[in-house]
């Protein structure tokens, strides 16, 4: 047991400060149980926003000493006994109330995604789809995602630049590879992707990488083979070359 | 209050709770070209679904191409010890396999057999490897794909909205009241139909599995509805929670470590499940070291080892060994994978296990065995539905999924929610479809209900002092958790109810501090009143049943009673507005279910062989 200093945002979107809690802390504690804690017994109206407390939802995003992390996944042995912890809401969204931020804009981009569309050639005799385990494992990596919005919220295109309006992010950069390697699917998302999803935009600092509780590989896996297919698509010479004859044809 | 205020709604059909059955419904009606509005607590992609680990039970036959539904059917039977609604477990296991396939046509992608099929896996009470799986994170799997393919059905999906009660007109649904969790404010939905996919209730007990959502929403609302309630006694406890560090005791840890050959033993290093086995299931248990090490290496002559026995008795066995001075440091049993598989196969099989125990518990599976021990896990009972349509005794109103009763009987097997979501979510679909189909008049508001609903909630902020509603439900927990748990008796559950009896009045005069807006005390007060229900309910139903079946065991009425057999406990609220608890008869189950249930199970497989065209 140790008495623990805390700093957590209070407040909306508008009017809000960093206010001052002390907690003791028992073995095993996690940032959320602290939250949990405070919200019991010095502020019943803390809010905050959580579900499985076991990583797997991405509900319980937040920053803790700046850095954007799950809260149920933050051992408290982490930080050193004399270390105030601060607590905010993610910055790359608006903030509707303490920790709590809206992250419908995410809903709106996933929304836009032309959806799945399997080959119905891919079907055996018996009606069965057959992938092989080889063929989907990197797929299969995407999909671990649990929409955390981690990544969208170090993202320095959402973050610092805040062009919402120019780049769906990384979450549905590795949603639009997850669909575009997907062995069954047979649209063709390659010129939205680099039209309206806005794939030029990343830079490709990984920071998104870096936060990913489940370890995904954003950048390297994702987003770098669909810019890669773009430039194949648009900006690879023999490729034009080919085109062009084609359309002289 | 101005009703007219307030804002108003208009589809053919709700759906409230979003996890995999409330998304499968609401898949369903809006195919059928219905308006529809998905009503959720928490944000899209958050519920309860997301949290299933281990798989979802399937008989595909993509391993052992002897699996059948009949198998299916017959375990299930045997799991819920025949308490289960015969038809709605044919139907599950009929319609378990299309289910996946259409999953997979809508984007899925499950783990692979060597030949590209999906892989399925071995779980407690199934036959066969059964279980379609992606790691051991297939409930993610599924609720992302549903998700994905509901945004483009035209599904108007409303989040972070509490729903408070139901409407009716005369004897039939005419919408729901609600709220808006962000900003306090309230909302009508006025339909004419309203499904429940609200889940179960565990968050009554203190070690759960359950998140803040589970407070029993959907059978306080059918409930004060005029809906009946079924089976609630039956509570699952799941064998392995996690049970260190204390902040995350009860968190689950999937039956997947077992069904990838993990075993259990207690502080003398003894494999306890060996002294465990019911006779029931004996001629189907391996009872030798030996042939379980067999069982792991994939042979298929080899019995399953008692591990694999289903949840209420491995649950049973780990408080016993505990209860007995053998459990582990924590007050658990061991649970060990480290010892049976490559670090390698652990991670690969079992990666969120891996990581959840790296990072809350600072343990290496491939390396040390876990602590685990029982955590309140599921509701075998629910509202009371159709097998068929799934609605209610109310028009209109009807449940699916952990909500409703019926497909899981006395214990349900593990892998067997995930499909029950699935088949039942699409069933009450339907029902909701062919409900519509024959009700086109026009459905009027009860404004005055509407307005009642609303005080209700609005009382909780205003009173100028009263109960915490935090402590009430730590009380509550206490509560469950001492005396209405894995081993009941009557003296227990009585003091149980008169406990819950001095909730009740303490709830009357709960206060919430703050203002409206995102104010998570107000919505812990609100949702006392569903767990209060669904408390008094189990503790009750769990009173009058005098016998042990399934996930119900009573010390002081040993063993299956075979006139408990015959009937169900069924709850309403009585005109006097007293829980009303009754028997009610079963009646008699469809002779050739019947049939298949009670063969032997090398009777059933040369049958279904037989059919196959094979010798």
């Amino acid at each position: 047991m140790s008495l623990r200093n805390f700093q957590i945002y209070r407040g909306d979107g508008t009017v809000g400060e960093m206010k001052s809690y002390q907690l003791e802390i028992e073995k095993g504690m996690v940032v959320l149980d602290v939250i949990h804690r405070i919200q019991a017994e010095q502020a019943g109206d803390l809010a905050v926003r959580w579900n499985c407390k076991a990583g797997k939802c991405g509900s319980c995003s937040v920053e803790i000493n700046g850095k954007p992390k799950l809260s149920c996944m933050t051992r408290m042995n982490e930080y050193a006994e004399d270390e105030t912890i601060s607590i905010r809401p993610l910055k790359a969204f608006p903030i509707m109330r303490d920790l709590v931020a809206d992250v419908s804009w995410n809903y709106e981009q996933n929304k836009r995604i032309t959806p799945f569309k399997p080959d119905p050639s891919s079907k055996n005799e018996s009606g069965d789809y057959v992938m092989m385990q080889e063929d989907i494992d990197r797929v299969q990596e995407f999909r671990k995602c649990i929409e955390c919005y981690l990544c969208q919220n170090v993202c320095h295109v959402l973050r610092d630049h805040e062009r919402k309006d120019a780049f769906v992010g990384p979450r549905f950069m590795i949603r639009l590879a997850g669909l575009e390697m997907h062995p069954l699917d047979m649209q063709d998302r390659i010129p939205d992707v680099k039209n309206s999803y806005g794939s030029g935009m990343c830079n490709i600092t990984r920071c998104c990488t870096d936060v990913c509780p489940e370890h995904i590989q954003i950048t390297d896996n994702g987003i770098i083979p669909m810019k890669e297919r773009v430039v194949d698509r648009y900006y690879d010479p023999v490729m034009k070359l080919i085109g062009l004859i084609f359309r002289r044809k | 209050m101005d009703i007219s205020d307030i804002k108003t709604i208009e589809h053919d059909v709700i759906v409230l709770g979003a996890g995999g059955a409330g998304l499968r419904a609401a898949i369903e009606c809006s195919m059928h070209g219905l308006s529809t509005g998905l009503v959720c607590k928490s944000l899209l992609g958050k519920a309860h679904t997301v949290m299933a680990e281990g798989g979802v039970a399937a008989a595909l036959g993509n391993v052992d191409s002897r699996d059948n539904w009949k198998v299916h059917f017959r375990d299930t039977m045997r799991g819920g010890k025949f308490l289960n609604n015969w038809r709605m477990a044919e139907l599950h296991a009929k319609e378990a396999p299309d289910r996946v396939r259409e999953l997979e046509e809508w984007g899925a992608v499950f783990d692979r057999t060597k030949t590209g099929l999906i892989n399925q896996r071995n779980f407690g009470g199934h036959r066969y490897p059964r279980l379609a799986h992606v790691g051991d994170r297939t409930g993610l799997e599924i609720i992302r794909t549903l998700q994905d393919h509901g945004i483009h059905q035209g599904i108007d999906v409303y989040m972070e909205c509490t729903g408070l009660d139901l409407l009716k007109d005369g004897d039939r649904i005419s919408g729901m009241v609600a709220m808006w969790r962000e900003t306090g404010e309230f909302v009508i939905f006025k339909s004419k139909a309203v499904i429940l996919a609200t889940g179960g209730g565990g968050k009554a007990w203190k070690i759960t599995s359950n998140s803040w959502e589970y407070t029993g929403d959907g059978y306080g609302m059918a409930y004060e509805a005029g809906a009946e309630l079924m089976d609630m006694e039956f509570t699952q406890f799941h064998p392995t929670g996690m049970v260190w560090p204390p902040s995350v005791r009860g968190t689950l840890v999937t039956e997947g470590v077992r069904g990838e050959g993990g075993i259990l033993v207690n502080s003398e290093g003894k494999r306890f499940m060996f002294d465990n086995i019911p006779d029931r299931f004996a001629p189907e248990t391996a009872d030798t070291e030996d042939e379980t090490a067999r069982w792991l290496e994939g042979d298929k002559e080899a019995r399953r080892p008692p591990e694999l026995l289903t949840r209420d008795v491995v649950a049973r066995a780990i408080r016993k060994e505990v209860k007995a001075g053998r459990g582990s440091p924590h007050g658990g049993a061991f649970l060990d994978i480290a010892s049976r598989r490559s670090a390698e196969d652990i991670q690969k099989k079992l990666p969120s296990m891996y990581h959840q125990f790296k990072v809350l518990a600072e343990l290496d599976i491939t390396e040390e065995p876990m602590e685990v021990g029982p955590t309140l896990h599921y509701f075998m009972g629910g509202v009371r539905v159709d097998s068929d349509s799934q609605m209610t005794c109310v028009p209109g109103l009807f449940a699916a999924g952990e909500c409703a009763a019926g497909v899981h009987g006395a214990n349900r097997l593990g892998g067997n929610s995930l499909s029950d979501l699935l088949v039942c979510g699409k069933l009450a679909g339907e029902g909701a479809v062919k409900y519509l189909e024959s009700n086109k008049d026009e459905i009027n508001l009860d404004e005055n209900r509407a307005r009642e609903i609303i005080r209700a909630a609005t009382d909780i902020l205003n009173r100028e002092s009263g109960e915490n509603p935090y402590l009430i439900h730590e009380d509550l927990q206490e509560t469950m958790q001492s005396n209405v748990g894995i081993v009941r008796d009557d003296e227990l559950l009585t003091l149980g109810i008169s406990g819950i009896d001095k909730l009740w009045n303490k709830f009357k005069n709960v206060k919430a501090d703050g203002a409206s807006q995102f104010n998570p005390g107000w919505h812990q007060a609100i949702a006392l009143r569903n767990l209060l229900i669904t408390s008094e309910a189990v503790a009750k139903a769990a009173r009058l049943r005098q016998e042990s079946r399934g996930a119900h065991t009573r010390v002081d009425y040993e063993g299956e009673r075979d006139e408990w057999l015959k009937v169900n406990v069924v709850i309403k609220k009585s005109p006097d507005g007293t829980m009303s608890v009754e028997k009610v008869e079963r009646g008699s189950p469809d002779p050739e279910l019947e049939r298949i249930a009670n063969l032997s199970i090398e009777e059933l497989e040369e049958e279904v062989q037989r059919e196959a065209g094979q010798p």
